[in-house]
């Protein structure tokens, strides 16, 4: 996977910041070649991603660091993808507890992690050692939708 | 209801046995909470159906489906229907993800939504 270009974002833990996110997500996966769908599943997992990273890593407190990094890349079979960085200085919690529930348990709330997992092609959640959480993520075009 | 600055209700539409409500905009973790309260607000007056039309939701995320789970329940809960139209692909998309397209009456248009 080889890196090219990247773009930061620093948000505050604020509801109000994801539609800012949501048009630079957007607008980088069209530039990258991304269909409509694929698009809109990278700006949904990410949206999901800062959502979670609101509620439970900050308890809802509206003014905590965020960074979100975009990086173009390109993976397997040459297809050009986006790599994803969210950082939080919240709550630590085991990655190996981060799952996402059973679905046929129908309820609201818990299905943050269900649609990361189902969009993203990579995500790894991990505790940096200073502290806060890191989800890195990854989203490839999908085949034949790659442009230029 | 009385009218909130930052609602995501266009519209509210009384008839005989329905209530039309038409949303418009984003309905994300920023909206959600509100339109929750509002739209719990609706199903305490019980309508037979309650009937959300989706046409002019350009986006929604899984706090704004949690939203109409939470919703769904309380109209169930009284033996009322609660349908939803007008889905772009995008939001229909989230209730495929999570498997919730198979929980609700989901229907193209308002006609076929006052049909069911």
């Amino acid at each position: 996977m080889s890196e090219t270009s990247s773009v930061e974002l620093n948000i505050a833990s604020n509801a109000k910041s994801l539609p800012v996110v949501r048009g630079a997500v957007e607008r980088m996966a069209a530039m990258e070649g991304f269909c409509e769908k694929d698009a809109h599943g990278l700006m949904l997992a990410i949206d999901e991603a800062l959502a979670n990273v609101i509620r439970h890593g900050y308890d809802g407190r509206p003014d905590q660091p965020i960074a979100i990094r975009l990086t173009t890349v390109t993976g397997p079979n040459e297809r050009p993808g986006i790599a994803v960085e969210v950082r939080d200085k919240g709550r630590q919690v085991d990655p190996a507890t981060i799952q996402g529930r059973d679905l046929d348990d129908v309820r609201a709330g818990g299905l943050g992690v269900h649609i990361i997992r189902t969009v993203m092609d990579e995500y790894d959640y991990s505790c940096p050692p200073a502290g806060g959480m890191l989800l890195r993520m990854v989203k490839y075009v999908g085949p034949g939708n790659a442009q230029g | 209801m009385a009218e909130k600055q930052n609602s995501l209700i266009k519209e509210i539409r009384r008839s005989d046995g329905a209530t039309v409500v038409v949303l418009a905009g984003d309905v994300d973790l920023h909206h959600s909470p509100e339109l929750h309260a509002e739209l719990v607000e609706l199903a305490g007056e019980r309508p037979p159906r309650l009937l959300l039309d989706l046409a002019e939701v350009p986006y929604m995320d899984s706090s704004g489906v949690g939203t109409l789970v939470e919703v769904f329940r309380r109209v169930s809960s009284y033996k009322g229907k609660m349908v939803l139209f007008g889905l772009n692909d995008r939001v229909r998309s989230v209730f495929e993800i999570t498997k919730l397209d198979r929980f609700f009456t989901i229907c193209e248009t308002e006609e076929q939504a006052a049909e069911t």
